[in-house]
């Protein structure tokens, strides 16, 4: 089933859900209370209003199961393996190949093949060659959507505030099945956004600060809530910027990461239609002013450095003049956490006009087609291109080392990509360190981490 | 305990289970247990186990003998959503894994797939490295041979140590036809 016929298929999907509009203005409770009481299984059945409470464990309903290429093969063999070879319904199940696209060799290509054989048996949704995070927020995720994905950064979609947490591979399989998982209802740490972020400093350099502050595990079952202290606070952060704040929450271990619907949620939903499912009725679920959080965090954004991570550990991290004289070999900008449209635009604005430098690769691979497609007509292409950089297909390709920009022995690579882990990109000697685009692209211009706002 | 990959020839009553310990520290995340240019390119249980613990070792699955039991720091298994992680460690022939405490998507997966993930906070320092460990799969708690002492782990849902009992959701599945929290 392609995109494009899905969008004819549905138009918007009223959802019955009892007493929505009393769990909605109920003041006590928080996001993850809400949005996990609406899709309570129990009480859709009973129609009845059952309040899921922090540490509850409920049965929901889930609106878009996703896999990819390395874990919907996994999901598929559990599948055959239970005997099941009906889904419980196709339109919410979605395979995306994404990470290794287009096949670097054989056994990806049979795994590749495994997935399209599966898609055409079951006439769900497949797309190929965007990686899945960004494809779910450019087509499918509305607010209060439940979206489970076999991929860890599925908590990206908290952007839009859906519900969007990552699982594994035979329990994504179980939701195939049954259209319902077990979720325990998180605790939730909210977050005080104030300030304005100076010139070179992005949303990515304000999310590893925090992760450096809590800890790889500092939010680990966690929600997160981001709140804005004033009108022009959260003016500054545009989707892509919370797309790659929720993304990267990831590596402190949170189970959701939420922005609150605004305008701004709104603007990017109409300019970017849902297609499929994802035309389901939207729920604005707003946190009630007495709810109760397990821990409040403050961050003054005007206070935040260029931050640079690494290596082996996200929560390892330094301003950006304390590794600024480190040579690197590769220089990556792209990935679900940094590959957007926005973040592709600074790296232009840095490159245009230079060269990178000799001794350094840079390779440039956007998230998605459509962010391909942009970066095209906006001329950015041909300036990386002038600059000596390589711009990739859409993929998940260099951040998990798979192809497109892999390292060697005890190479070193800065990268605006989602982790750092030891042999995260290639060989265990390799080293990755973890900056924002602008970062990344000063890096390339001069060889070795280099801070950007020599260059704003 | 029963699961296909069946690692657990060292028990004497099928929930229990004895092991000698490997002892790891924190933040031993997935991309360290399995790397993605492995994981992705094989759906076999087998060939993933030959790269178990690759980043820390990838002569690891080489070096253990089965029923063998991880015991880790804090955070154990963060990082991506990879099953193939537990999948590889319990094909290896790992038995169990006990740590200070688990990433959330590591832990699910370990029930689904049938691997025991014991969540100790106390065993902190306890444990040398080869130390015979004796885990109750009913008790849900874990002994150390050497100096008699018991921890019990972190309380499961009734319903997922039904899963690890019967070597995981694929396995629960196929017994009962229906999923351990369907209503």
């Amino acid at each position: 089933m392609s995109a494009s016929s899905l969008q004819q298929q549905y138009h918007q999907q009223k959802q019955d859900i009892p007493h929505l509009k009393s769990i909605l203005v109920d003041n006590s409770l928080t996001f993850a209370e809400k949005a996990i009481s609406i899709k309570n299984v129990e009480a859709r059945n009973k129609k009845s209003k059952v309040i899921s409470a922090t540490g509850d464990i409920v049965v929901v309903d889930v609106d878009l199961a996703m896999a990819q290429d390395s874990t919907g093969p996994l999901a598929i063999r559990s599948l055959d393996e239970m005997g099941i070879d009906k889904l419980h319904d196709p339109s919410k199940v979605l395979l995306i190949i994404d990470h290794t696209f287009p096949a670097a060799d054989e056994k990806v290509a049979n795994l590749h093949a495994l997935i399209r054989d599966f898609v055409s048996r079951h006439n769900c949704l497949l797309v190929e060659g965007s990686i899945s995070h960004q494809y779910i927020l450019e087509y499918l995720a509305t607010p209060g959507m439940m979206i489970l994905g076999a991929d860890s950064h599925t908590c990206q979609a908290g952007c839009v505030s859906a519900f969007a947490c990552g699982i594994g591979s035979t329990e994504i399989a179980a939701v195939w099945a049954t259209g319902q998982l077990w979720l325990r209802v998180p605790e939730t740490i909210k977050i005080n956004l104030s300030g304005i972020l100076n010139k070179g400093v992005f949303a990515r350099d304000l999310i590893l600060d925090y992760i450096g502050k809590v800890g790889e595990d500092g939010a680990n079952y966690k929600s997160l809530e981001w709140k804005f202290s004033k009108e022009n606070v959260r003016k500054q952060f545009s989707m892509d910027s919370r797309a790659c704040i929720s993304n990267a929450s990831m590596e402190c271990g949170a189970k959701i990461s939420v922005f609150p619907v605004d305008e701004i949620t709104r603007n990017y939903l109409n300019q970017n239609p849902r297609i499929g499912n994802g035309n389901l009725e939207k729920i604005e679920i707003q946190s009630g002013d007495s709810a109760r959080y397990i821990d409040e965090f403050e961050i003054e954004c005007n206070n935040i450095e260029p931050q640079v991570s690494g290596p082996d550990n996200v929560d390892k991290v330094h301003s950006v003049d304390e590794l600024g004289n480190l040579e690197i070999d590769q220089a990556f900008i792209g990935s679900s956490t940094n590959g957007r449209i926005e973040d592709l635009e600074i790296a232009a604005r840095i490159l245009k006009s230079r060269k990178v430098h000799n001794n350094t690769r840079c390779v440039v691979t956007p998230a998605s087609v459509r962010v391909y497609e942009e970066a095209i007509k906006r001329g950015y292409v041909e300036i990386y291109l002038e600059s000596g950089a390589v711009f990739t297909n859409a993929t998940c390709g260099a951040c998990v080392g798979t192809h497109l920009g892999a390292l060697g022995e005890n190479e070193i690579c800065v990268s605006s990509s989602s982790r750092n882990f030891v042999g995260r990109m290639g060989a265990l000697s390799s080293k990755v360190y973890l900056a924002s685009p602008a970062t990344v692209a000063a890096s390339a211009i001069e060889g070795k981490i280099a801070d950007p706002r020599r260059y704003m | 305990m029963k699961g296909a990959g069946d690692s657990s020839s060292l028990t004497t009553d099928g929930n229990i289970l004895i092991g000698r310990a490997w002892i790891f520290g924190d933040n031993i995340n997935t991309d360290i247990i399995i790397p993605f240019r492995f994981k992705s390119r094989t759906n076999d249980p087998y060939e993933m186990a030959k790269y178990a613990m690759y980043g820390f070792d990838p002569d690891f699955h080489k070096k253990i003998s089965k029923g063998d039991i991880v015991v880790a720091g804090r955070n154990f298994g963060g990082g991506s959503s990879r099953e193939q992680a537990p999948v590889a460690l319990k094909y290896a022939g790992i038995s169990a894994v006990i740590a200070e405490s688990f990433a959330r998507i590591f832990y699910r997966n370990a029930f689904a797939i049938g691997l025991p993930a014991l969540e100790i906070p106390e065993i902190k320092g306890k444990v040398n490295q080869g130390d015979e460990l004796k885990i109750d799969i009913n008790k849900f708690s874990a002994e150390i041979s050497r100096t008699k002492q018991i921890f019990q782990a972190k309380n499961v849902p009734e319903f997922m140590r039904q899963m690890l009992l019967e070597g995981g959701l694929v396995e629960y599945y196929k017994r009962y036809k229906r999923f351990p929290w369907a209503h």
